[in-house]
């Protein structure tokens, strides 16, 4: 059962991936990414890491995702008139891609397998543990990433003000 | 152990998740318009997390997840950055085009 919920979500997002990068339309990227991201929530659920689900969808879809409609729609750029790059642009790109993707899985063959450990705990992706861990092992990081959030807020608003008054 | 890690090996979730990324540097490689290209790091960066949680769970072990909490802790506050050059850009070049931005250039 398990492997064709995996197949079927990993078969929508890898489609739904390349369509937001060969779609014309800003707007439909974004909405393509969207669909990618909620595949990728659902294999979080298959992985019991339902933290991980409920927070990407949280941040991705509903902040990050959020944030760039609105900037394309801001800067009004939901008209397919965005200049293309060259053809030779596109075959470079295509493979260099290509030849990373071989490298990779070619790197993949070769290595050793593995194995699933028979001991490993299932509830380790669940709120309660994920949130032990966090506020005692890694406790600094979490007030370092509350700073970088602030001076990431601080930062935005700074560049985004229209005169800036030193 | 879960029923699903018993049913898939982790080798599907390793080449899965190298398409997802490969597909995200295609599109970092051949896109022109900015906030595409953003978009493009933002699947990259989520074909990583997924291969972090999967390890994570074949092996029992919760930092892997702990350290894609704080992947999306980062990823969120690049895009807010990000979005907001891209603002400033737009106002000062009336385009999102990053091929027009090679002044450093010469």
């Amino acid at each position: 059962m398990s492997q064709y919920i995996f197949l079927t979500l990993a078969l929508i997002s890898i489609a739904t991936a390349l369509l937001m990068v060969f779609s014309k339309n800003p707007i439909h990227s974004v909405l393509y990414l969207i669909v990618t991201f909620f595949t990728i929530a659902g294999q979080y659920v298959l992985l019991n890491a339902q933290f991980l689900a409920v927070v990407h969808i949280i941040v991705y879809a509903g902040a990050i995702m959020v944030l760039f409609l609105f900037v394309l729609m801001l800067l009004n750029l939901n008209n397919a008139t965005e200049p293309q790059k060259s053809n030779t642009w596109k075959v470079a790109g295509a493979i260099a891609s290509g030849a990373l993707l071989l490298t990779l899985v070619g790197a993949l063959k070769g290595s050793t397998q593995l194995t699933a450990s028979e001991t490993a705990n299932a509830q380790v992706g669940l709120v309660e543990n994920l949130g032990r861990v966090l506020f005692t092992d890694f406790v600094v990081p979490f007030e370092i990433a509350g700073i970088l959030f602030l001076a990431a807020m601080v930062g935005a608003v700074m560049v985004g003000k229209r005169d800036l008054k030193m | 152990m879960l029923e699903t890690i018993r049913q898939i090996p982790v080798e599907h979730y390793v080449l899965y998740s190298t398409i997802l990324f490969v597909i995200g540097i295609f599109g970092v490689l051949t896109r022109r318009n900015a906030i595409v290209v953003l978009m493009c790091v933002e699947l990259m960066l989520n074909a990583v997390n997924l291969l972090l949680a999967a390890f994570s769970t074949y092996l029992g072990d919760a930092q892997g997840q702990i350290m894609v909490f704080f992947i999306m802790v980062v990823a969120a506050a690049e895009a807010a950055v990000g979005l907001g050059i891209l603002v400033m850009v737009y106002r000062n070049t009336k385009s999102t085009d990053i091929s027009l931005l090679d002044k450093l250039r010469d």
